[in-house]
């Protein structure tokens, strides 16, 4: 599938501020899943430093700005051809170990309830047989926290949304992660978009999933969010131990300002 | 200092010395070195406890001595550690040799607090990640030396090594007359030549190098300013320095300046808000960008602090095996794993004649020595044991070697223990001296200037 991407992140401050520096992972990953034809993110007055390549395999570039700041647009745009390989993130090159995968964060730590959903889930299901253990994981997260845009906030933690019932994509991969660590599954966040009118219904076109540890096929992807493995229709940017870590772009400000954000995004199939 | 009965040989002119100096110079003596101390301003603050936080280090005039002999066999297990413990460092944020060969566990490496992700796959200049490494070393007997503990990332404490003898050879110029003393105050220049040496590729000319200080509010920001002064380079806070494009640059009056090379004495955790705690104000935004690319060298590097972690302390003697293809000169302290069953085991039913200390403290905080607490103070750490048993280590409590001390009641003995600096950059360097603690309670084993430890001048005679 052909898929375009125009996002759009707004920054407006009320008040100008002298410096902006954000980091920023914004480029789609290589591997056999996707291919990028053309790709751009640009920042006006924005002056970008060269890529590097992380252990993880994410692009990563700064991006700062100095002066009296008022706005910080940042412009995606790029088409990436994708194939579905059922979740597997085949031909990726990273050379972090996936045993780091089984910390935890704030975030993704797993309490007693989440610990006691994933019990239930791989009940039955042989310790060897990873990969059904993970979809019974993250069906059981995907029963367990309805998709309720609003509800949560970006600081809510795996255990609060299991708590609450309610929660978004980035509530379900927190959730996913802190179940899979609780039974030795190394666990990851992932950022990236989603062309989703392609079922008629309408979800965020930035999207987020996990990625789990099995071995023989090394990581594979669950969206619990979706019931589903990222195919065709999934962009992947790059990954994290959380949102936070895994953040497409991750900023400061520096000067007291009222911060306003903004962010479009539109995912389309190009006919070919 | 004594051989049984008789005083060992690199004490003999010092024990003349002293039964040659009437008591009440000595009281003189020992008032004016408490007086030079406070005028210079080093202070250290103590935390956890209420009053003057700023309070002095006691120092002891009678300096801790050490043949050339000897110091040649420290002198060769200290670098050899310095060595391995980067060797360590390289390979674990690599391929992790060490590990696919069964040596160490991964969980131990991979799951460690202080492991960063963040930089595996990044090589640093020269390969180094721990550029000053601060190995704490007991004695034990004639030839016996123990290494308590590795501290790669930031040790502390060189400037009183500094300052010591500074104030000995203003105090008593004679003595340094009557003995041949290896001088120590080459070390800011040795660590300022360390730290050049590191600059990545791509700097052209001389690097800059500037000292990254958490603030005045940290206990040893003495140090640093000290540090930064002596080695004639820019004391730094966060503030003052900007990430943009590619490179890291500091503002003064003479607008933006290039850094090369940081010596950072702040906590990974702080270091940069976009990579590690987002809350952080102390650090760069963007600074762990510019370090992955390879255009500034941070020293320590981020990550270091896998290495000297308490859990992983067990593994250096492998280590040293492993990467060098050598036998440890120094021996490691005899170690429990409190997270070990078996090990927890041994260690909950002879608590009290062990030391225990926590995983990831340091500063003497929050230890137990065995022998010296209460029935009820044993029991109390049983309880922070059993609760979380791998945040714990175990160690026998060794008969620490004693230097003579002044006290109230005249000259008596002290336990003492020794933090040697090495700097590892282009070529490896040990300072020929050291930070030389000293515990001034009678009995005590704890040496920590945060528990009441004393500090003394470190003499390494020459040939």
């Amino acid at each position: 599938m052909r898929l375009t991407v125009s996002h759009v992140t707004r920054y407006r401050y009320a008040t100008p501020i002298r410096q902006v520096v954000q980091s920023h992972r914004l480029t789609p990953s290589r591997f056999a899943g996707q291919r990028t034809l053309d790709w751009k993110v640009e920042v006006e007055g924005g002056r970008f430093s060269q890529p590097f390549t992380d252990g993880a395999g994410d692009t990563i570039r700064t991006m700062s700005m100095h002066g009296a700041v008022e706005a910080v647009d940042i412009h995606v745009t790029g088409t990436v051809d994708t194939v579905d390989l059922v979740g597997v993130l085949k031909d990726h090159r990273e050379c972090i170990a996936p045993g780091v995968y089984l910390r935890t964060t704030r975030a993704t730590r797993p309490d007693a309830a989440l610990r006691k959903l994933a019990a239930k889930a791989v009940s039955g299901i042989p310790e060897t047989a990873r990969l059904d253990r993970a979809h019974a994981m993250a069906a059981a997260v995907a029963d367990g926290i309805v998709y309720a845009p609003g509800e949560t906030h970006a600081h809510t933690t795996a255990a609060e949304a299991l708590a609450l019932a309610l929660g978004v994509c980035q509530d379900h991969t927190h959730a996913l992660i802190a179940c899979a660590v609780s039974v030795g599954i190394p666990g990851r966040y992932v950022s990236g978009y989603l062309f989703a009118s392609a079922d008629g219904v309408a979800h965020e076109a930035s999207h987020a999933w996990a990625e789990l540890h099995i071995e023989g096929l090394g990581w594979v992807g669950f969206d619990a969010a979706n019931r589903c493995s990222p195919d065709e229709r999934y962009i992947r940017l790059g990954s994290g131990i959380d949102s936070v870590a895994a953040a497409p772009i991750r900023g400061v400000s520096f000067g007291r300002a009222n911060e306003d954000l903004d962010v479009t995004v539109a995912v389309t199939a190009v006919q070919q | 200092m004594y051989d049984g009965e008789t005083v060992r040989a690199p004490y003999l002119d010092l024990a003349g010395w002293v039964s040659d100096m009437p008591p009440d110079l000595l009281d003189l003596k020992r008032a004016e070195a408490d007086a030079l101390f406070r005028r210079i301003g080093i202070t250290f603050a103590v935390y956890g406890e209420g009053g003057d936080p700023e309070r002095l280090i006691p120092f002891d005039i009678f300096p801790r001595v050490f043949t050339a002999h000897e110091w040649r066999r420290l002198e060769r297990g200290v670098k050899q550690r310095a060595q391995a413990l980067n060797a360590f460092l390289r390979d674990v944020y690599g391929r992790a040799e060490i590990v696919r060969a069964g040596r160490i566990p991964a969980e131990r490496i991979f799951q460690n607090a202080a492991y960063e992700p963040a930089v595996v796959g990044i090589q640093p200049p020269r390969g180094i990640y721990s550029h000053i490494v601060g190995v704490d070393i007991v004695r034990t007997g004639p030839t016996d030396f123990f290494v308590l503990e590795d501290n790669c990332r930031t040790p502390s404490g060189v400037s009183y090594m500094l300052e010591n003898r500074e104030i000995m050879m203003r105090m008593f110029p004679d003595l340094f007359q009557r003995n041949r003393v290896e001088p120590v105050d080459d070390y800011p220049n040795q660590l300022r030549r360390t730290l050049m040496s590191v600059a990545p590729e791509s700097c052209k000319g001389g690097p800059t190098v500037v000292l990254l200080t958490p603030g005045s509010l940290n206990s040893a920001y003495y140090e640093h300013s000290f540090l930064a002064d002596q080695m004639g380079v820019e004391l730094v806070e966060g503030q003052d320095l900007f990430v943009d494009g590619d490179h890291v640059y500091m503002r003064t009056t003479m607008g933006p300046k290039r850094v090369d090379v940081i010596y950072r004495r702040i906590d990974d955790d702080f270091l940069d808000p976009l990579c590690f705690r987002p809350d952080s104000m102390l650090g760069v935004p963007g600074l762990l960008n510019v370090y992955r690319a390879g255009n500034v060298a941070i020293a320590s590097a981020p990550g270091a602090g896998v290495a000297d972690d308490k859990a992983i302390y067990t593994y250096v003697p492998e280590m040293i095996r492993f990467y060098l293809g050598e036998e440890p000169v120094l021996a490691n302290v005899p170690t429990w794993q409190c997270g070990n069953p078996d090990d927890l085991a041994y260690v909950l039913g002879n608590l009290s004649d062990l030391v225990v200390k926590e995983v990831h403290g340091s500063g003497g905080y929050g230890m137990l020595v065995g022998p010296a607490a209460t029935r009820e103070e044993v029991e109390a750490y049983a309880r922070r044991i059993r609760a979380n048993p791998s945040e714990f280590i175990a160690q026998p409590t060794l008969s620490l070697s004693t230097t003579p001390t002044y006290v109230e009641s005249g000259l008596a003995p002290r336990h003492v223990d020794l933090r040697p600096y090495c700097l590892v950059g282009e070529r490896i360097h040990l300072c020929a001296g050291g930070l030389t603690r000293v515990a001034l309670r009678e009995g005590s084993l704890v040496v920590n200037s945060s528990q009441g430890g004393g500090v003394k001048d470190t003499w390494v005679l020459a040939d």
